[in-house]
């Protein structure tokens, strides 16, 4: 395997993490508003309170590691779909500074300004993150440089903003079961009958999207061909791990039905990475001007020494993450230090 | 406008707004940590009161600096697509790094830090505390890196990319060679090869040497200048909220010892900073002559260069506009900026006869051929101001920045000394009241400071974007339109604005709200009162 093979490894693996991680805390978002009480809202927030931060940093980091391996698959992506990183951006500004002030004054319209923010930034980042996918799934206009040449409304088409829909359901989901497991009493019911709803929703959305890549999705022909038996494996282990979802939901296994809900999210992006490998942003109308892992890379020598300090780095951050979840774990408990 | 400056003000506008922050929290977390030490020594629930409070002011500037970091990392690709393909393979690494060595290892524990009072040992949260602090300081290291490499390139080669095919024929990076396989090569490029707007479709530059990348000229310097920097934002945060709680006659022991553990830390840091502004200064002289010459004013090279403390710089203009020089006026202290630039103090008179270039003779008028070479002299001389920064500006900011640094030096010094003669806390006299009154408004002297310092460290870089190898104008993204960057801009000032407002309000919240000023055992967390118990017995005196 070369270098270039790892790093997209590597890239994946930590959008895939912000995917599992965050996409509790963007789900968590979605469901905010439908809970009604104070007392309810801030046990949702407190809920993710600890760790968000920290999860978001997975998307930075995810950023910046594509940046160092991939500068011409960063700098593409970036300016090409400008408009809709820099809402991006302002969603997940609106979302952060919403946890942190919402809870520094007791007043209704306060709380309530502050509640849409995490809401409507929530919904919208995990929104836009999902049309960014569907966007490299389907392709984008390239020129010869990889300079994009479409527009804003170009990257509005119905497959994109399906995938969009499709991420804001897995998110709530994703969130909807992790609440599960922090609640307890009232809430925790409540939200036990939500997620009756979420998860129904997520498997049409996961189905009718699988059902218009296979059919409707350009390149995927081709991929087809060359992949069959990798990319059926993954296609039916992901049916089957999202399929086990509602079964561990129904036993009320709730960790496990979440566990189940993350190998999902890993399925899918083994999934996409596999429709895509070895290119990185599909060139539509025109294949040639792709940018793959090996036009679109640092020299090796970057690749190498990157290789070696994230060996090195990975593992630290992996440990003292999952020391700090132990450290949370259990239900939330509202204190004079909570959100 | 066009893109070119609308992208400029977008990013001088978000990173300076995202500046206020990480320098109060890599001050305010070197704090914490001290405060913490001085809890687990003497175990007086009084330390464990200050950190308690300060965390809380702690991690509500943290959370304004998280919620507008995200914008930095992502805007070189957003704003400056060329110069993010063109510098990847050398200036992607440090911001990689920055994530997986600083910023997970802060976000980590800085949930045990603000949530784990009641969850962790006080051993266990002083670790917390320390890794924050340590990833706060890291993250300060590999973004000076990035930025000191714009300023003083290292480590690296300038390279033409190209497509190999198995026939061994090179075709340039963008051919269409989709049914073949290929791979790519890095051909380097001579030593004094220019870059050409043209060629940026191929041309790379390549790291070689990843360590001298990292320790390029002028990062270690910059790193320390920047993180005493922080460390004087932080210390007067605590000075002047402590301060406050003085004159208000508000839990005013807690306030009287925050701030002699604060007026120590700033008192150093201020101290430290003079060192390391002269050797920073040098740096720059060694490095970016014109840069120096920008800040300073300085027409004409000579010896027995003057320093300016205090002036005017504006263009000299011919009859169509264009810029031919400058006319500087300043209060001078003659010879000053040559013994500087020397840096030998012991023999001065020597030092004195350092000849420092002027911005006449800057850049060279070989470095200006090289870029155009059928160009007269006469060419040459009225090319020159094209390779100057903003002069009336830089000399400004860098001005303003030397005098709030001088300022703090003289207020820490003088707190110091009102202190050991047991004066700074007698606020019957009505000028010690007006004194206490400074040390509030003081905190926005290292931030004034850290701001202009910025604005002369970047704007005195112009008009290169990597210092003599790519321009700012060359970096921008093709794909994006000036609509676009002036609505974001736009967007960015009404939320960054609120923030500001809901930031101060919130801030002023707090501050009112303030510390326990319980000094009893019980405002530890359970577990912690058992181990104050079992080694030191329940009495804990004054």
């Amino acid at each position: 395997m070369d270098l270039n093979t790892i790093w997209f490894i590597l890239v994946g693996v930590l959008l895939t993490g912000y995917a599992m991680l965050d996409g509790f805390d963007l789900g968590v978002g979605g469901l905010h508003l439908l809970a009604k009480k104070d007392e309810e809202r801030r046990m949702l927030l407190n809920a993710i309170g600890p760790v968000w931060d920290g999860n978001e940093v997975w998307l930075v980091t995810g950023g910046g590691a594509l940046f160092a391996a991939f500068p011409e698959v960063y700098a593409t992506a970036f300016s090409g779909f400008y408009d809709a990183f820099i809402l991006l951006l302002f969603c997940l500004i609106f979302r952060a500074c919403a946890i942190e002030f919402r809870s520094k004054e007791p007043g209704r319209l306060w709380r309530n300004c502050w509640d849409w923010g995490f809401a409507v930034g929530s919904v919208l980042a995990a929104f836009l993150i999902g049309v960014a996918m569907g966007n490299v799934t389907w392709g984008i206009p390239l020129d010869h440089n990889h300079e994009f040449t479409g527009n804003f409304l170009g990257l509005l088409h119905p497959y994109a903003l399906f995938l969009g829909v499709t991420t804001v359901a897995l998110f709530m989901m994703h969130g909807n079961i992790y609440l599960i497991m922090k609640t307890e009493g009232d809430l925790q019911e409540k939200l036990k009958r939500w997620v009756k709803i979420t998860i129904p929703v997520y498997i049409g959305c996961f189905i009718i999207f699988n059902l218009w890549t296979i059919f409707a999705c350009p390149h995927i022909e081709s991929v087809m061909e060359r992949r069959p038996i990798e990319l059926g494996i993954v296609f039916v282990l992901a049916l089957l791990v999202v399929a086990n979802i509602p079964r561990e939901v129904h036993k009320g296994r709730y960790f496990l039905s979440f566990l189940s809900s993350c190998a999902g999210m890993g399925l899918l992006m083994l999934l996409f990475a596999l429709s895509v490998y070895p290119n990185m942003i599909f060139s539509n109308p025109n294949p040639a001007n792709s940018l793959n892992i090996y036009n679109g890379s640092s020299s090796e020598n970057t690749l190498g020494i990157m290789f070696w300090i994230a060996l090195v780095g990975v593992p630290i951050v992996i440990t003292y993450t999952s020391c700090v979840y132990y450290i949370f774990r259990g239900k939330v408990k509202l204190t004079e230090d909570s959100y | 406008m066009d893109v070119e400056i609308l992208s400029r003000i977008q990013f001088a506008f978000t990173i300076a707004f995202h500046y206020i922050y990480p320098t109060f929290s890599i001050g305010l977390g070197l704090f914490l940590v001290i405060v913490q030490l001085f809890w687990l020594k003497t175990r007086r629930p009084i330390y464990h009161n200050m950190a308690r409070f300060w965390t809380r002011i702690f991690g509500l500037t943290f959370a304004v600096g998280v919620a507008s970091g995200i914008v930095m990392e992502f805007e070189f690709g957003t704003n400056w697509a060329t110069y993010s393909r063109f510098v990847g393979d050398v200036f992607g690494s440090p911001l990689a790094i920055e994530g997986l060595y600083a910023f997970f290892l802060e976000s980590g524990f800085l949930a045990v830090l603000l949530f784990g009072w009641d969850k962790v040992g006080p051993y266990t949260h002083f670790f917390a505390t320390l890794m924050v602090c340590l990833g706060s300081h890291f993250s300060a290291v590999w973004i000076v890196v990035a930025n000191s490499w714009m300023q003083t390139p290292a480590g690296y080669y300038l390279a033409e990319k190209v497509k190999v095919t198995a026939d061994g024929l090179q075709h340039p990076m963008t051919a269409d060679l989709a049914a073949g396989t290929f791979t790519i090569k890095e051909i380097p490029l001579p030593a004094d090869y220019i870059v050409q707007p043209e060629h940026l479709d191929n041309v790379r530059a390549v790291i070689t040497d990843f360590w001298g990348m990292v320790l390029n000229p002028s990062s270690v310097d910059r790193l320390i200048h920047v993180t005493l920097g922080c460390w004087l934002a932080g210390a007067f945060l605590v000075i002047s909220i402590s301060s406050y709680y003085l004159l208000r006659k508000r839990h005013t022991q807690f306030a009287k010892t925050s701030l002699k553990i604060a007026l120590v830390f700033g008192t150093v840091a201020s101290l430290l900073q003079l060192w390391s502004a002269d050797s920073t200064a040098r740096g720059v002289a060694e490095n970016q002559p014109v840069k120096l010459a920008a800040i300073e004013g300085l027409a004409e090279s000579q010896t027995e260069a003057p320093l300016g403390i205090v002036g005017l710089v504006t263009w000299e203009k011919d009859a169509e506009g264009n810029i031919i020089g400058i006319n500087e006026s300043s209060i001078k202290i003659k010879g000053l900026l040559s013994i500087l630039v020397d840096g030998d103090y012991l023999d001065m008179e020597k030092a004195s006869q350092t000849e420092v270039k002027g911005l006449y003779e800057l850049p060279s008028d070989e470095f200006i051929k090289a870029r155009h070479p059928d160009a007269t002299p006469e060419e040459i001389a009225k090319l020159r101001p094209d390779y100057w920064p903003n002069v009336p500006v830089v000399f400004q900011t860098y001005h303003i920045m030397i005098a709030c640094g001088m300022a703090l030096i003289g207020i820490t010094v003088l707190a110091c000394v009102l202190w050991k003669l047991g004066l700074l806390f007698n606020l019957n006299k009505k000028w010690v009241r007006a004194f206490l009154w400074l040390l509030v408004i003081s905190v926005f002297i290292p931030q004034i400071a850290n701001q202009a310092g910025w604005f002369t460290a970047e704007m005195g870089r112009q008009p290169w974007i990597v210092y003599e190898v790519l321009k700012t104008s060359e970096g921008l993204s093709q794909a994006v339109k000036a609509h676009q960057v002036l609505s974001s801009l736009i967007g960015f000032f009404l939320i960054y604005t609120l923030l500001f407002f809901v930031f101060l309000y919130t801030l002023d919240r707090k501050i009112k709200h303030g510390p326990k000023d319980d000094e009893s055992i019980e405002v530890l967390p359970e577990r912690w009162q058992k181990l104050v118990k079992i080694e030191h017995g329940p009495t804990l005196d004054e």
